[in-house]
């Protein structure tokens, strides 16, 4: 196999600026196109609720489908093999949730954001300070993570300067948002999606035709290279109740993401919003079985090597396998499709973050639910701005930070205050306002504070100097045991006994280092299951506590809206 | 109370009865399985090495296919679901519709 080791990667790319400016072009004149049809506050949240369930699949898939699982999946299944096929399973199976539990009542019982669902009869304002926050909360973390990794990929594939990078797809995302509302960024997520899933499926038809289309040859050749440890499961899960926990986070965390759930409201009925999951789960998983092969067949026709002196989480094993199956010219185009990724993602957050405000905090709270249509756009618009600058401003602020921690914290929090409270609103008639606001805050602050106790955070990111010089510390250690048993060796009077002692020492000092090592204060790094539980159990407690027989009453009259779309928003 | 009454109507109508019961067993029962693939997967992987690393054909270790089955076993209960909702499910809330007159 080739391995070859010169790429342009990280160069300044002609062809890649061409595809992406031509992505650009188009994107920018169908937001044109939709600015002439965005009046209203329904054109402006849900494109006037348009959009077929096929488009809607292709959209959410998009909203879904993001760089970093585009290249972060494909890379950490080229450098850790099995793990990373696990990984991308979780990523996926939060879609059947969607469906079973949420899609149709949510369709059939909101207008625009998730917070009309839980608001739906219990009282306007505590509940939409509270959805306003946790929605605001998922989506500025959300962000942020997509920012900084935007910036850092860009700046690998496209030889730009972080801040460049940063400032363009911040612009951009601005315009789309601001001008065409949620008509141009379903066309922007859907081309988006279009264009990844092409290019997916072809890298990995030209990946195959090197393996003669056998699964097995590619397998026998990455085993080969790699042993056999390569397609085993390895350490990624090593604590079962770990795992557990970031299963529960992923599964219910995509189920209360508000840029997803948003999107059933562009569709005209509960029918065409069930459909839409059932495309967007196809969608995706076929996407994330291509990125498994993608990584595979890197690690093979690449190889690890090159692909981590690219860069050392492996992102670029997609780009690099393009780069030495399609050349310069696959190369550019996926590049190109990447930042485009990059872009629909970060708009479709945007939107959501500008309607939270607008419409839940804004009209809800601040206005006591009463504005005319002129003025409610025009709220959006200003938060979609101030949402855009921030966003510009924060990527450059964490330049360099390590961000990772904050997809997981975006998750946790949107599975533990998001999500409860739209579930037990929908199916508990004793829900009740002060419980659903107590398990809004209860999840945010709980799943918020967890993460900052958890080794991801208080070990790596806080403690992550004094880690490192321990780390040091215990290598040297190593190193200068083996070079002592190594010169014992040489002078020739080495017994047992004495390499036992050596190492009875040896292990001692070991020992002694390795309890200086910073703890984490709460030992999981996903809180998940407790978040989540805690906001379930506030929940329901507060709730038995309290009593709102108004609410009761609503919700026989709600159970026919939730179960036959009666009285929906048309 | 016109409308007070045609709402417990509806309620009170034998086929919204079943609509609803059927929608809540179908949705319950769906989520289960999906819970059970998915955390019987991480249970294998947190408590079966060994099964997953057995060869199955070449290099493929059985944990490859069961992976890949999780992800589509997770879409074929979606389209489960569809296939449901399009043949029952919207066929009864036609028929309670039709009865109230909207």
């Amino acid at each position: 196999m080739q391995q070859t080791t010169q790429t342009i990667i990280g160069q300044f790319n002609p062809t890649a600026v061409m595809f992406f400016l031509l992505f650009v072009i188009t994107t920018l004149a169908i937001t044109y196109w939709a600015a002439k049809r965005t009046r209203t506050t329904k054109d402006f949240y849900a494109a006037g609720r348009s959009i077929t369930g096929f488009q809607n699949g292709l959209a959410l898939a998009g909203d879904y489908m993001s760089a970093a699982s585009f290249l972060g999946i494909a890379g950490l299944v080229s450098t850790k093999g099995y793990d990373g096929l696990i990984y991308s399973v979780g990523w996926l199976v939060g879609w059947p949730i969607i469906m079973f539990l949420i899609s149709e009542p949510l369709r059939n019982l909101g207008k625009y954001t998730f917070a009309d669902v839980v608001a739906y009869r219990l009282k306007q304002r505590p509940i939409r300070a509270a959805a306003a926050a946790g929605s605001l909360i998922t989506v500025l973390f959300y962000l942020i993570a997509q920012m900084v990794g935007a910036g850092t990929l860009i700046k690998l594939m496209f030889g730009l300067p972080y801040e460049i990078a940063i400032i363009i797809v911040g612009a951009l995302m601005i315009a789309y948002v601001l001008f065409g509302g949620m008509i141009a960024t379903t066309w922007v997520q859907i081309i988006k999606a279009i264009l990844l899933l092409g290019g997916a499926t072809l890298l990995v038809i030209l990946t195959m035709i090197q393996f003669g289309f056998s699964y097995g040859e590619l397998f026998n050749q990455a085993e080969k290279l790699y042993t056999s440890k390569f397609l085993e499961p390895g350490g990624l899960i090593t604590n079962p109740i770990d795992a557990f926990s970031l299963g529960l986070a992923l599964m219910f965390g995509t189920a209360g993401l508000p840029h997803i759930l948003m999107r059933f409201y562009t569709v005209p009925d509960a029918k065409e919003a069930r459909k839409s999951v059932f495309y967007a789960t196809g969608f995706i998983g076929y996407f994330y079985i291509l990125t498994v092969t993608i990584g595979f067949g890197a690690a093979v026709l690449v190889g690890q090597k090159v692909i981590m002196s690219i860069d050392k989480g492996g992102n670029m094993a997609g780009p690099l396998l393009a780069e030495v199956l399609g050349g310069n010219l696959f190369l550019g185009f996926l590049s190109a499709v990447a930042f485009a990724t990059i872009l629909a993602v970060v708009s479709g957050l945007t939107l959501a973050g500008a309607s939270a405000f607008s419409h839940d905090l804004y009209v809800g709270v601040i206005r006591h639910g009463v504005a005319d249509e002129k003025e409610e756009v025009r709220i959006a618009k200003i938060a979609t701005l101030g949402l855009g600058i921030s966003a510009i401003l924060l990527g450059i602020l964490f330049k360099g930070q390590n961000v990772a921690f904050l997809v997981g914290l975006t998750f946790a929090i949107a599975a533990s205050a998001n999500f409860p409270a739209l579930f037990m609103s929908i199916v508990w008639k004793r829900f009740t306002t002060k419980g659903a606001v107590a398990s809004i805050y209860t999840g945010l602050f709980i799943a918020t504070i967890l993460i900052i106790l958890s080794p991801t955070v208080w070990v790596d990111i806080i403690h992550g100097k004094e880690k490192k010089v321990i780390e040091t510390q215990i290598k040297d250690l190593e190193t200068q045991f083996n070079q002592k048993i190594e010169d014992l060796k040489q002078k020739g009077n080495l017994t047992e006994t004495i390499i036992s002692e050596e190492k009875i020492q040896f292990e001692a000092k070991k020992k002694e280092l390795t309890s200086q090592m910073p703890k984490p204060i709460f030992p999981l790094k996903n809180p998940g299951i407790y978040s989540m539980a805690a906001s379930f159990l506030i929940g329901i407690l507060v709730s038995l506590m309290t009593r709102e027989k108004d609410a009761e009453a609503k919700f026989e009259e709600e159970k026919i809206r939730t179960y036959m779309g009666i009285g929906a928003e048309s | 109370m016109r409308k007070k009454k045609g709402i417990n109507d509806i309620l009170e109508d034998d086929d919204f009865k079943t609509l609803s019961r059927q929608k809540n067993r179908i949705s319950i029962i769906l989520t289960i399985l999906e819970l059970i693939l998915y955390f019987g997967f991480i249970a294998l992987i947190a408590f079966n090495k060994p099964l997953l690393s057995k060869k199955i054909s070449g290099a493929i270790t059985l944990g490859i296919p069961i992976a890949i089955l999780t992800i589509i076993f997770s879409w074929i209960l979606t389209g489960i679901y569809i296939k449901w909702a399009n043949s029952n499910y919207d066929v009864l809330v036609k028929k309670v519709k039709e009865k109230i007159g909207g």
